[in-house]
C-alpha cells in the first residue's frame, strides 16, 4: 500500500513540469474532452486521429533518451521499422486468431528493443557518445532502410509474408482483441482510437513515474556531467542502455501502431526524412518535458498535415524553418518555454494575490 | 595496514612520462596534500587513482585490494569518492537534487530528505537548495560538489583544488569543513596551490615533480627544503 502511495507520488516530481491540482484538473479536462471526442465526430476522421497519436510514441522514445538522456539518436525510426514489420511477418503467417495480433504486438516490441540491447551495448560498452552516437543510428536506420528497398522480388520472404521492397508489406490484419461471441477487430475507427489513447495515457504516467525516480534521477545526472554521474559510483554505461532500450520499445511501439492502424508498412518509414520528423516534433516541443513533447508533437503534426492537405509542397521546408527557429528562440522547446512561462505568471499571480 | 598503496606506477602519453615510478603510500585518518608546480602529473595521478586513465605498469591498493583493473564506479564503491578541479555539479538539477543523486543510493523516502537536509546544513547551503547549481558562486559549486563526494561516506577522499577560486575566508572555512570530515575518521588527498590551505590541515605533504615524488614530510620540512624551493622557481636544472 505504501509501495503504491511512494509510486503516485512520483508522478510529480522535478524531472516534469505541471504538478498540483491545476495541473491535475487540466489533465483530466484534456483527458474528458479527448474520450468524448469520438461522440462529436465520425469514425473516418477518428480513425485518421489515431494516426496523430501513434506518433507520439516515437516522439516520448526520443524525449526519453534525448531530452533526459542527453544522448541524441537518430535512428528511432530503425526501431519503428523492425517493430512494424515484426508485426506484419508475425501476423500474415500466423493470423489474427485467440487474439494473436496483441501477443504479436507484444514479440514485436521485443524484437525492437532485442535489437537495441546488441546496439546499445556495442555503443555505449564502447562508450561512443555526443555526435557519434547520432551519426551511428542514423547509419543503421539508413542501412535498414536500403536493405529493405532490395526485397522486391520474390525470393524476399519471410514465411508467407512477402517483404515487397518499396511496394511495401501489407493486408496484415489489424489489432483483434478477442471477445466471447465475436472478437473485436480494431479498424482505423473509435476502437483502435480508444484502444491507442489508453496506451497512451498509460505510457505518459508511467513514463512520469519513471523519470522522478531516482533512475530517472541518473539519467539526468547523465546527461548533466557524466564523469560526475560515474565518479558518484553509477556505471553509466548501464544506465544509458537501459535508457536505450526503453526508447527503442517506445518506438517499435509507434510502429506497430502504425502498421496495424493503416494495415501497411513500407521502406521509407526508416528513410531520412521519417528518422528527421520525430528530431523536429521534439524539439520543436521541448524535448527534456515528457508533456512539452506529447502536446508540442500533437500540434506541429496537426500543422503539417494541416499545410500538406491544403496544397502547399512546401511543408516540409516548414518544417525545417520551424526547426532552425525553435533552435534560435527557444532551444529548449517552444511549447517547454511558454509552460515555464505560463508557470511563472500563476506563480507571480498567486504571491501577489497572497 | 595502510589505506592507499601506490607502487611503482608508470604512465605515459606517447612520448612523455606524466607518471614515472611513483611509490605513496597514505595511512588512515592522515590528511595528505599534494603539491608540484604545473604539469607536476598532480591530476594525472588522480585520474590513475580513480580508474579514468589506467597505468603502464604498477599497482593500485586500497585497503589490502588490489583495484588496478577495476572500473570506475566499482572503485567509487570500494569506498573512494573525489571533487574534481573544475567544479563537477550538476549544472541544470537544482542544489537539493544534485544532493538527492549522490545520496539517494544509500538513503530511501523521509530519511533521504532528513539526510539531505542535515547535508545542506553541514555546507550552508539551506538558502540556496531551490536554486539551479549552475547559479551559484564558484565557491559554492565548490562546497556542493564536496559534499556530494563526501556523501558517499568514502573513506578516501580525494580533492583537486578545493580552494581554487575562493577568497582567504572561504579557503579558511573550507579548510575547517576538511578538518571536521577528517575528525570523523576520513582519509584525505588534496591537490593545492593554496600554502595557507596545506598548512591548515595537511600532516603530511608529497611534493611531485616531472611526474616523480620529489620529497615527502611535514609542511615544515618541506618549506625549509631548498631543492623544492628551487622546482617552484624553476631552477631544477639549473
Amino acid at each position: 500500500m505504501t509501495g503504491l502511495f511512494s509510486l503516485f507520488r512520483r508522478l510529480e516530481g522535478p524531472q516534469t513540469v505541471g504538478r498540483g491540482p491545476r495541473f491535475w484538473s487540466l489533465f483530466a479536462f484534456v483527458l474528458a474532452v479527448a474520450l468524448a471526442y469520438p461522440l462529436f465526430s465520425d469514425g473516418y476522421t477518428v480513425g485518421n486521429t489515431v494516426y496523430f497519436l501513434v506518433w507520439v510514441f516515437i516522439a516520448l522514445s526520443l524525449c526519453v533518451i534525448w531530452g533526459y538522456g542527453g544522448s541524441l539518436s537518430f535512428g528511432q525510426t530503425a526501431f519503428f521499422g523492425i517493430a512494424g514489420y515484426g508485426y506484419g511477418v508475425l501476423t500474415l503467417n500466423f493470423g489474427s486468431g485467440y487474439g494473436f495480433t496483441l501477443l504479436a504486438l507484444v514479440i514485436a516490441v521485443a524484437i525492437a528493443a532485442l535489437f537495441a540491447v546488441l546496439l546499445g551495448y556495442f555503443m555505449f560498452f564502447g562508450r561512443i557518445a555526443g555526435v557519434f552516437l547520432g551519426i551511428v543510428t542514423l547509419a543503421v536506420t539508413l542501412m535498414l532502410e536500403r536493405f529493405m528497398a532490395q526485397t522486391a522480388g520474390p525470393e524476399w520472404h519471410i514465411g508467407t509474408a512477402r517483404l515487397n521492397g518499396f511496394n511495401g508489406m501489407s493486408a496484415m490484419p489489424p489489432l483483434t482483441i478477442p471477445w466471447p461471441g465475436e472478437p473485436i477487430v480494431l479498424f482505423a475507427d473509435v476502437g483502435l482510437y480508444y484502444f491507442v489513447l489508453g496506451l497512451l495515457v498509460f505510457v505518459y504516467l508511467a513514463l512520469r513515474i519513471l523519470m522522478n525516480s531516482s533512475f530517472g534521477n541518473v539519467i539526468v545526472a547523465i546527461r548533466e556531467n557524466p564523469e560526475r554521474a560515474e565518479m558518484l559510483g553509477y556505471d553509466i554505461r548501464r544506465y544509458q542502455l537501459i535508457t536505450f532500450v526503453v526508447g527503442a520499445a517506445l518506438a517499435g511501439l509507434s510502429g506497430v501502431l502504425y502498421t496495424a492502424w493503416g494495415q501497411y508498412i513500407t521502406p521509407s518509414s526508416m528513410g531520412m526524412t521519417a528518422a528527421a520528423l520525430p528530431l523536429i516534433w521534439v524539439a520543436v516541443g521541448g524535448r527534456s518535458d515528457l508533456t512539452s513533447t506529447v502536446v508540442g508533437t500533437l500540434v506541429v503534426l496537426a500543422a503539417f498535415q494541416a499545410l500538406t492537405i491544403y496544397g502547399s509542397q512546401y511543408a516540409l521546408v516548414f518544417m525545417g524553418v520551424l526547426l532552425v527557429l525553435t533552435v534560435l528562440i527557444a532551444p529548449n522547446g517552444l511549447v517547454l518555454g511558454a509552460m515555464n512561462w505560463i508557470g511563472r505568471l500563476a506563480a507571480r499571480f498567486t504571491q501577489r494575490a497572497g | 595496514m595502510s589505506l592507499l598503496e601506490l607502487r611503482d606506477l608508470n604512465k605515459h602519453f606517447g612520448g612523455l612520462h606524466v607518471t614515472n615510478a611513483v611509490n605513496l603510500t597514505l595511512e588512515p585518518g592522515e590528511i595528505h596534500c599534494l603539491i608540484g608546480p604545473n604539469g607536476a602529473g598532480k591530476s594525472t595521478l588522480f585520474r590513475l587513482i580513480l580508474g579514468e586513465h589506467h597505468p603502464g605498469s604498477g599497482e593500485i591498493v586500497f585497503a589490502g585490494e588490489n583495484i588496478t583493473a577495476l572500473k570506475s564506479f566499482a572503485r567509487i564503491h570500494r569506498g573512494l569518492s573525489v571533487k574534481f578541479q573544475v567544479p563537477g555539479v550538476f549544472k541544470g538539477l537544482s542544489v537539493r537534487q544534485n544532493l538527492e543523486i549522490a545520496l539517494q543510493s544509500r538513503h530511501r523516502g523521509a530519511e533521504l530528505d532528513a539526510e539531505i537536509d542535515r547535508q545542506l546544513g553541514f555546507l550552508g547551503l539551506e538558502a540556496e537548495q531551490g536554486q539551479t547549481a549552475g547559479n551559484l558562486s564558484h565557491g559554492q559549486k565548490q562546497w556542493l560538489e564536496i559534499g556530494m563526494a563526501i556523501s558517499l561516506k568514502p573513506r578516501l577522499l580525494l580533492l583537486d583544488e578545493p580552494t581554487a577560486g575562493m577568497s582567504p575566508e572561504e579557503t579558511h572555512m573550507t579548510g575547517e569543513m576538511v578538518q571536521r570530515l577528517n575528525a570523523g575518521g576520513m582519509t584525505v588527498l588534496a591537490i593545492e596551490h593554496d600554502m595557507a590551505f596545506v598548512r591548515q590541515v595537511a600532516q603530511r605533504v608529497t611534493v611531485l615533480h616531472l611526474g616523480q615524488v620529489f620529497a615527502q614530510g611535514s609542511i615544515d620540512e618541506i618549506v625549509a627544503d631548498e631543492r623544492v624551493a628551487a622546482i617552484y622557481l624553476g631552477q631544477a636544472h639549473a
